[in-house]
């Protein structure tokens, strides 16, 4: 059991699988907080600049702002599992097959 | 047990006839009787009673009991997951929120779907790969199982409590204005029927009803939000030209107003927010019911879309009951709006309501049976969720790691839930009553709050740190627990308006716990666990790397065992 711990520790693929998926993990997670907290410090600070009215309408730039964090919140899970998918997935075969053999 | 079935089942729904058919002859203040939302509130009811009678011929071992087997895809679990975080609280209260105050909604509504991303990037994939049947397994897989047992079931049975008491009492009012039911008929329906959708079906009939739900919600709040944007010929803008023109707020509606003044209150309620989904044990046992890990952030990114969905519909509803429910004094009561002046004020049943006038304004009474019936069956599938994620943690983590040691009998550990799944289910029935009168809207916040402050910072951190000890998991869990309580006491909504005391004497200004409970947590676990030089703390830490690999690639985890 142990020597099969340290042998996935040294396989190039593991290594690779777990420095690209924690960067992209945390990169994406500290993406969010930003942009919500980015908002949260908009509605506390500046309420009247979201309430800034887009063109001659009643609509304010408010509006889109908060459905762009609700739709950014979407895409970035998008990005995140469509990465994962497509590359963590097959370093995980890869690492699974070395294991075994 | 399962002879039982039946005659249990026809017994609940037969109930609320009886009591009707009383009802019809004292008449009362109650709301009339609505034939068509019983109806089809009985269909919904019997539809789910076959399926959890269908799950209960196929749930024999424990894997089927807590986690259906972990047989359900990834489609399917971002369905139930969304089904479990759409509440009757989040429909009918959003849409409420945005009705009275407008761009307010759209705060809470955000603020409700950002935690879902790191849910997805830092916790869905690795729960699936180390744990089993319940979060705990994943924070006690390399330290002392008995202390962090312990600590987990505790957060998970406080946040489950309060989380459940507030559906309670949100569900008798509800169905008491939906459907002229007394409220402890209505409180004793829901605890019934959840009894045995999870005693009889566990988590194969839980995550089925909510499948179910999740779909009827979504579509009839599509069919609202569309039939709202074709009498505005589907131009945002002329609606809300409409609703800022008949809103006594007028313009105000269209930005931030008063409900968000202190800037460091709504930090910290976002933190409980964002942090908090990522903490709900019956949000987070639903990891354990798909094959593995790529099907667990399959699901994450399903639920991401439809509750960012939801609450984009929802926000377009509550502008739609501005516009057509406010304006029309068949949903208004005249008394109210003679004093007040204001439609918004005068709304019959209260803000809550407004989503269910909507449904009768744009598509009569038989789509208001169907979204009153989707609302009594949204309290029915979430209560029946929190009821099997407080059980599991009694029979998994409690009877069957900390009593019997790791070593019970399969069998004996379901029989434990089941009766566990029971008595939660008196105990909500009788707190339900006995909060009837009390304002219980904190405690949703509340269970957020503990979310945050105790489950998601030992979860986190046993993940990812390997500097993470059990002492320092212990300490550090309970401080964040035992701060997130006192805060929410202290706080005005809990010392002001339910304890009476005098206004702005609340020794504690936030609403929410969350900035200095987090805080506290992480600082504990941090500093508790730096400072262990035990033997434990050796093992602890050593045992790291072993469970960072198969965090990582899923080298032996549980299998799915569905046939």
């Amino acid at each position: 059991m142990l020597n099969s711990l340290t042998k996935i520790e040294r396989d190039p693929n593991y290594q690779e699988l777990v420095r690209r998926r924690s960067s992209l993990g945390w990169m994406l997670s500290l993406i969010m907080l930003v942009i919500y907290f980015g908002f949260i410090l908009l509605v506390a600070y500046a309420p009247k600049f979201l309430g800034t009215r887009i063109g001659t309408g009643v609509t304010t730039i408010g509006i889109p702002i908060g459905l762009a964090v609700i739709v950014l919140a979407f895409v970035l899970t998008g990005i995140y599992v469509r990465k994962a998918n497509s590359s963590y997935d097959v370093l995980i075969r890869k690492i699974v097959e070395e294991d075994r053999s | 047990m399962r002879k039982l079935f039946w005659p249990l089942a026809i017994l609940l729904v037969g109930m609320p006839t009886l009591a009707l058919a009383a009802g019809n002859i004292d008449g009362g203040s109650k709301q009339a009787t609505n034939w068509s939302a019983i109806g089809m509130f009985i269909a919904f009811v019997a539809l789910t009673l076959v399926i959890t009678y269908w799950a209960a011929k196929r749930t024999a071992s424990a894997a089927d009991f807590y986690s259906a087997g972990g047989g359900i895809t990834g489609f399917q679990n971002g369905l139930a997951i969304a089904g479990d975080y759409m509440s009757a609280a989040s429909f009918l209260g959003i849409s409420g929120l945005v009705y009275t105050s407008g761009y307010d909604g759209l705060i809470y509504s955000v603020g409700w779907l950002v935690g879902w991303p790191i849910v997805t990037f830092l916790i869905a994939e690795q729960l699936r790969n180390l744990g089993k049947f319940t979060f705990a397994d994943v924070t006690s897989f390399r330290l002392g199982q008995t202390d962090i047992r312990i600590l987990a079931a505790c957060g998970s049975l406080v946040t489950v409590a309060f989380y459940l008491i507030a559906q309670m009492v949100g569900a008798g009012k509800l169905i008491q204005l939906l459907f002229g039911l007394d409220y402890w008929i209505a409180v004793v329906l829901v605890g019934g029927l959840m009894m045995i959708y999870v005693t009889f079906g566990g988590m194969k009939a839980t995550t089925w009803v909510q499948i179910i739900k999740a779909a009827l919600l979504l579509s009839g709040a599509t069919f609202m939000a569309a039939a709202v944007l074709y009498k505005y010929g589907f131009s945002p803008e002329a609606l809300f030209a409409k609703a800022t023109e008949v809103h006594p707020k007028k313009a105000a509606i269209m930005e931030p107003g008063s409900l968000i003044s202190n800037p460091l209150s709504a930090i910290s309620l976002g933190l409980a927010l964002m942090f908090g989904t990522a903490g709900l044990p019956h949000i987070l046992m639903r990891f354990f019911t798909v094959k593995d890990a790529q099907a667990a952030r399959k699901s994450v990114f399903y639920a991401t879309g439809f509750i960012g969905y939801f609450y984009i519909l929802t926000f377009i509803i509550g502008f739609g009951a501005i516009t057509l429910v406010s304006t029309d004094p068949a949903f208004l009561d005249s008394s109210i709006l003679e004093k007040t002046k204001s439609g918004i004020a005068a709304i019959k049943g209260g803000s809550n309501m407004a989503a269910i006038h909507l449904a009768d304004a744009v598509g009569g009474n038989l789509f208001l049976g169907f979204i009153s019936a989707v609302a009594f069956a949204t309290i029915l599938a979430v209560v029946s969720g929190l009821a099997l994620a407080g059980a599991s943690s009694i029979s998994h983590d409690l009877y069957g790691m900390v009593i019997k040691g790791g070593n019970a009998n399969e069998q004996d550990e379901i029989r434990v839930s089941k009766i566990a799944t029971l008595v939660l289910g008196v105990l909500a029935i009788f707190l339900g009553i006995v909060f009837e009168n009390q304002n219980v809207a904190f405690m949703v916040g509340l269970a957020f709050a503990i979310a945050a402050s105790c489950n998601f910072p030992v979860l986190v951190m046993s993940i990812f740190w390997r500097g993470l000890t059990t002492r320092g998991a212990l300490i550090g869990g309970f401080l964040g627990l035992i701060s997130a309580v006192i805060g929410v006491i202290l706080s005005p909504a809990v010392w002001e308006v339910t304890l009476g005391f005098a206004k702005g004497s609340a020794p504690v200004k936030l609403d929410n716990p969350a900035l200095f409970s987090m805080a506290l947590a992480f600082a504990g676990i941090w500093l508790f666990s730096i400072l262990d030089r035990s033997e434990r703390a050796e093992i602890d830490r050593d045992g790291f790397d072993a469970q960072y690999i198969r965090c990582q690639t899923g080298i032996g985890a549980s299998a799915a065992t569905a046939h």
